[in-house]
């Protein structure tokens, strides 16, 4: 049977809700996260970080530090490979400062000390001697000709001439023409929107424990999406071959993209390389917000023309996005994403990668997309206001569908906007009636979803229960879906099957947890590896009755004659099938690798309604409802969990999250009382619809869901907030004092 | 700078250590003791990882000295299972997929059972403020709210 005409009864394990194979290790503290290994005989290491903006490094002297009893190695730039280019370079250079410290918190040089409290005590006994700089951290300055330069020669070659050295990527897309489009418009609304840089969040800091012997072969532990990351980017800082050093992903406590990139690593391995010993070393907070990866600042120019009747006749988008001091910038997926769930004959969008005197940014959930939103679907929500149309029904009108031709490029397969909006539209939350002094907002969103490179190893035991082998992280859930596909496979019970994340040296490579690849890739992996091994099976099954392969079939955990013609045989279990194997032919495993295409992209509808206290200008949620499409929900507790985390994460940045920097370009809010992400008492319940669009790419139809569920809040909320408080708030986040500003100033 | 001898509970058991006067308690926990279900997210008393009880008190132990548990009895993640029988709580949790990630899991069941040993009853609104402060990023609470919510109700009902 097609996979698309699978329904959900058809399934016996898919779209059941089992307890995850590794919850009881999570509730019970027995997981083992980055910081809770240990090894004999570990030091401890600490960063040095710069306490300037931008600085040159004239001299470090660590001397007095390594006099301190307990201090045995100060590392510095000296210590790591000379040799390396492009982003390796990049990723160096970020994890420890060559001749210029590029932000505030730039690690500058690093100590092993036989405690953690020696080792603070010693960062503060390196003397590092700085020729403080100009600096820049606003992505518009940056741009300006006149902007202190981050550095020469890092212009990628599309860049248009004439732009300050840190503009150092430029993309544009789309088709059509713009002229034409805005002529058949009734209405044209153009407008600027400016969105503060948020971060991750994740609450376990970067952790991780380093060996790195004399003889150049090494381990390393930590918390990351993408083990096999950490080994080539960490083998190439450290001048080592990759298969030298093996790589372990403890358990992982949050990354949403800020765990996709190296940051203590290689400075543990060199640490540990200089004293031949295992060294630890644990970010504390206040180094997670200014020396790991947060997400883009952003500015950005929108104007959409619509006619009377509701339909976006053309569209135009420009978006400048800083990376902090490095190449890396989202603007490119910006400029895909902002026009991504419409159908619109005419659209053009730009963007920029800016460099400025901030930490390097990383991934963070759908990057790009959730400002790409905010700024399209607020220019919309204008529209509608104005042209007095309803909301909903201009999405409907507008929404790419099959066969659409997509603002970025592609044509689409089957995608599930329609139906989400459908199913938003007869949503109980968007036809109930508001309450006097609410808003109510609502937004589409849209993620590509990645395949990307995958290897799965399944093994069967004597008993025919199953070991499958992954290589992506357990970020939240993970194990419990690919059990449940390898379940549907195998025909046997999901108890009967345990899932284990590899270490770099167990398994093909993988790309990393990210992407919203995990339940497509390594599911469609796992599938495929079940097949593999069902194909022994059936043959093992063929022998014993001396019939031809092709004459057996795999079903309810048994191998069965394929039809009448094949002859009468009982059906033969898994289990007698494993316990023979050794005899029969050897041990029985299942492999599969692939890079597959055809991830599906993922939309989402949220429906957002709250209220304004005008006193004090803070807002409250009081009802969110999320509508998204999951292509097939294999686990459908923990795809509602990403659409309900996705959407907390998004009412944290449209509300509150932010960095802040001073004059002088110190990050002001490095810890989790001034970066305030939400806490329980802020947020409603989050009400979730799954729907079901399959995904032609992938045997049972999954999308990717992770991601998705980030893009709409921001621009949904700023609707609410907009219909609610009478004023549209174009700068993110909505914090109470700039929507107070913003009330006072309609009031006049 | 010389150490400091202890003598506490942890979890029922007598425990001893010595201490670095600036250590806290969370750092003996995880570095003294072994107990690394205690989770370091901040350091400040701002996220909640670190939740532990100490005389039946709800606290962050990373704001709490290790010295300063001389003669205390300190409750933990490790501590909230009776055995092989996990708490209810616990259960529940995993039944409701109250967690992702996880990392906020132990602090978040030392302070709801804490709740639950103050009001079996909590609305929800209480939960909500009771648990405030731990964060969260992975969930949204939706659910860790529901898996208390329920927790409290089969615990009321089971009396």
């Amino acid at each position: 049977m097609a996979f698309d005409k699978l329904n959900s009864s058809d399934f016996k394990y898919i779209g059941t809700r089992p307890d995850r194979p590794d919850g009881v290790d999570k509730v019970t503290g027995r997981a083992n996260y980055g910081a809770d290994a240990y090894a004999a005989g570990m030091l401890h290491g600490a960063m040095v970080r710069s306490p300037h903006a931008h600085a040159r490094i004239i001299r470090i002297d660590g001397s007095r530090a390594l006099a301190l009893a307990g201090v045995k190695a100060v590392v510095t730039r000296a210590d790591f490979a000379e040799d390396v280019e492009g982003e390796y370079w990049n990723v160096l250079d970020n994890v420890m400062a060559g001749e210029r410290a590029l932000y505030h918190g730039h690690a500058v040089a690093a100590v092993a000390a036989t405690s953690s409290l020696i080792a603070r005590e010693a960062v503060a006994l390196v003397d590092v001697e700085y020729e403080v700089l100009p600096h820049v951290t606003d992505v518009d300055e940056a741009m300006q000709p006149d902007a202190p330069v981050i550095r020469e020669g890092q212009v990628s070659t599309s860049v248009p001439a004439g732009l300050s050295p840190n503009v150092v990527g430029y993309y544009e897309h789309g088709h059509g023409d713009l002229d034409a489009g805005f002529a058949e418009a009734d209405l044209i609304i153009e407008r600027h929107f400016t969105v503060e840089a948020a971060h991750q969040g994740y609450i376990e800091p970067h952790a991780c424990l380093a060996q790195l012997g004399p003889d150049g072969r090494g381990e390393l532990w930590c918390c990351t999406q993408g083990q096999w990351f950490d080994q080539k980017f960490c083998a190439a800082l450290l001048g080592i071959e990759t298969s030298a050093l093996k790589v372990t992903a403890s358990e992982i406590g949050g990354g949403f993209g800020g765990k996709t990139t190296q940051f203590i690593e290689p400075v543990a391995l060199a640490l540990s390389r200089k004293t031949n010993r295992p060294v630890k070393v644990v970010m504390n907070r206040s180094e997670v917000f200014k020396a790991s990866g947060p997400t883009s600042s952003s500015s950005m120019d929108v104007k959409i023309g619509m006619t009377n009747d509701g339909r976006i006749s053309a569209a135009q988008g420009t978006y400048r996005l800083q990376g902090g001091a490095f190449p890396g910038a989202w603007a490119m997926l910006t400029a895909q994403c902002a026009f991504a769930p419409y159908q619109i004959n005419h659209v053009k969008t730009t963007g920029y990668d800016v460099m400025c005197n901030r930490p390097k940014v990383a991934a963070y959930r759908a990057p790009g997309s959730p400002i790409a939103a905010f700024s399209t679907e607020s220019v919309i929500d204008e529209l509608c206001n104005r042209l007095r149309l309803d909301p909903m029904e201009v999405r409907l009108k507008n929404a790419a569908r099959e066969g659409t031709r997509s603002s970025y490029g592609p044509i689409y397969p089957k995608i599930g906007l329609v139906d989400c909006l459908e199913a938003a539209k007869a949503h109980p939350h968007w036809t109930s009636p508001l309450k006097e002094g609410h808003g109510r907002g609502i937004s589409c969103g849209f993620w590509f979803n990645f395949g990307m490179e995958t290897s799965v190893n399944l093994m069967l035991s004597e008993d025919g229960s199953i070991q499958i082998t992954v290589g992506t992280p357990d970020i939240g859930g993970s194990r419990a879906s690919i059990a449940l596909m390898a379940a549907e496979e195998l025909g046997i019970p999901y108890e009967n099957i345990r899932v284990n994340i590899a270490d770099t040296a167990s398994l093909g490579f993988n790309e990393m947890s990210h992407g919203s690849r995990v339940t497509f890739a390594c599911g469609l992996a796992t599938v495929e590896a079940a097949r593999d091994a069902t194909d022994k099976l059936c043959a093992r099954a063929a022998a014993k009755w001396g019939i031809s392969e092709e004459a057996v079939k795999w079903r309810d955990g048994c191998a069965i004659p394929a039809g009448s013609n094949a002859g009468e045989f009982d059906p033969l279990p898994i289990e007698e099938i494993a316990g023979r194997m050794g005899r029969t032919g050897g041990p029985i495993s299942g492999h599969h690798s692939v890079t597959p295409d055809g991830a599906g992209p993922s939309f989402a509808v949220h429906i957002v309604d709250s209220e304004v206290d005008p006193e004090t200008g803070k807002t409250e949620i009081t009802r969110y409802t999320v509508v998204q499409d999951a292509g097939r929900a294999i686990h459908p507790s923990y795809v509602e969990g990403q659409y309900q985390g996705g959407a907390a994460q998004g009412i944290g940045w449209a509300l509150n999250e932010e960095y802040i920097y001073d004059e002088q370009g110190r990050l002001q809010n490095d810890g989790f009382l001034d970066y305030r992400i939400p806490v329980a008492s802020d947020l409603p319940m989050i009400d979730t619809v799954i729907v079901e669009t399959p995904n032609p790419g992938h045997p049972y139809g999954v999308r990717g869901v992770g991601e998705t569920s980030i893009c709409p809040p921001l621009a949904a909320i700023a609707n609410s907030v907009s219909n609610a408080a009478g004023v549209r708030l174009t700068h993110l986040p909505m914090s109470p004092p700039r929507i107070l500003k913003a009330m006072k100033e309609r009031l006049g | 700078m010389s150490r400091i001898h202890v003598t506490a509970r942890v979890n029922g058991d007598k425990v001893e250590f010595l201490c670095d006067p600036r250590e806290t308690l969370l750092d003996v926990l995880r570095d003294n003791l072994g107990l690394t279900g205690t989770k370091e997210g901040c350091g400040t008393g701002d996220c909640g990882a670190c939740s532990v009880t100490v005389d039946g008190r709800l606290i962050c132990s990373c704001l709490m000295l290790g010295a300063e548990a001389e003669g205390k009895e300190i409750g933990t993640v490790e501590g909230i299972a009776n055995g092989e029988e996990l708490h209810p709580l616990q259960v529940k949790f995993i039944e409701h997929a109250a967690l992702q990630c996880g990392i906020c899991t132990p602090g978040i069941l030392v302070a709801a059972k804490n709740l639950l040993e103050h009001n079996p009853a909590p609305s929800e609104t209480e939960v909500r403020y009771w648990l405030a402060g731990n964060l969260c990023r992975c969930t949204g609470y939706d659910k860790i709210i529901r898996a208390v919510l329920d927790t409290a109700a089969e615990i009321r009902a089971a009396n």
